[in-house]
């Protein structure tokens, strides 16, 4: 998948979060958190500025809020007070990724 | 997933792991977007007029199976995003969740979509959806006045619907 594909996926995927909480039954909808497919599942935290993280596992794999939280320190940590990091442009910093990595591989 | 054309109903329909709260609402559609049945039994907020509901909830399942084929981590040849998927190519998505519900999708090789959105809480609804078909087929399809591509009026199937909802709520 390249990066106009992702680009694509994470527009889509914004738009559904919010038709999402449009459709909601009840009051107070927040938008998607899991969405369960066939050959895998999709975990999305949505963080109080609108930034959501979405991360895709096997299907019924444990604790992946807590990851996605984790994730979310790691961001404000590495990325938000880099003061090199411009809002809103794609991630390059390099802490971000080996602390990323790191936490992603020590869940395996 | 394999839909079997025996001529009775199970008789023993399968009840699911839910946290006993009732449904709030359930939509039948057809493969052309024609909502074929919409059933509601708790929705205190209504956000759009029924019509655009139907339309935006059609709308919202076609992109996230479009997404999902997509975002598939296991197949190697996926579709360009936005092309059209015949029911069963690509990977499907069965429910999702939010913080106020859960809706629980299934679509049929004919193109019949069945959704139902309960509490958030409600476990895995699938086997339901594949007896609800069931139910679709015995009290709709096989009803001789029924014209395929308008909506349900059979009060046979409406009633049958309602017990087993109730019953697994």
């Amino acid at each position: 998948m390249d990066t106009n594909d992702s680009l694509r996926v994470a527009s889509l995927w914004h738009s559904m979060h919010a038709i999402s909480q449009q459709l909601s039954p009840v009051n107070g909808c927040s938008g998607i958190e899991l969405l369960e497919a066939d050959t895998f599942d999709l975990h999305c935290f949505q963080s109080l500025p609108g930034t959501k993280f979405f991360v895709v596992c096997e299907p019924g794999t444990p604790h992946m809020e807590s990851l996605l939280r984790y994730i979310y320190e790691l961001y404000t940590d590495y990325v938000l007070k880099n003061p090199f990091y411009e809002i809103e442009m794609p991630i390059r910093c390099e802490l971000f990724d080996i602390n990323l990595t790191q936490a992603v591989q020590s869940d395996r | 997933m394999q839909f079997f054309g025996g001529s009775e109903i199970s008789p023993s329909p399968p009840v699911p792991t839910v946290s006993g709260n009732n449904a709030h609402m359930m939509y039948v559609f057809n493969r052309n977007g024609v909502c074929l049945l919409y059933k509601e039994w708790n929705r205190p907020l209504h956000t759009l007029n029924p019509q655009q509901d139907h339309k935006l909830m059609f709308g919202l399942l076609f992109s996230l199976k479009s997404l999902t084929a997509k975002m598939d981590p296991v197949n190697a040849d996926k579709g360009n995003l936005g092309v059209p998927q015949l029911p069963g190519q690509g990977c499907s998505f069965h429910s999702f969740r939010t913080n106020t519900y859960k809706l629980s999708f299934m679509e049929t090789p004919s193109g019949i979509k069945i959704i139902l959105v309960t509490h958030p809480k409600t476990g895995d609804l699938r086997e339901s959806l594949k007896y609800i078909y069931g139910l679709y087929v015995e009290y709709v399809v096989k009803n001789p006045i029924y014209n395929p591509g308008s909506p349900i009026k059979s009060e046979l199937f409406n009633t049958a619907l309602d017990q087993y909802v109730r019953s697994i709520s």
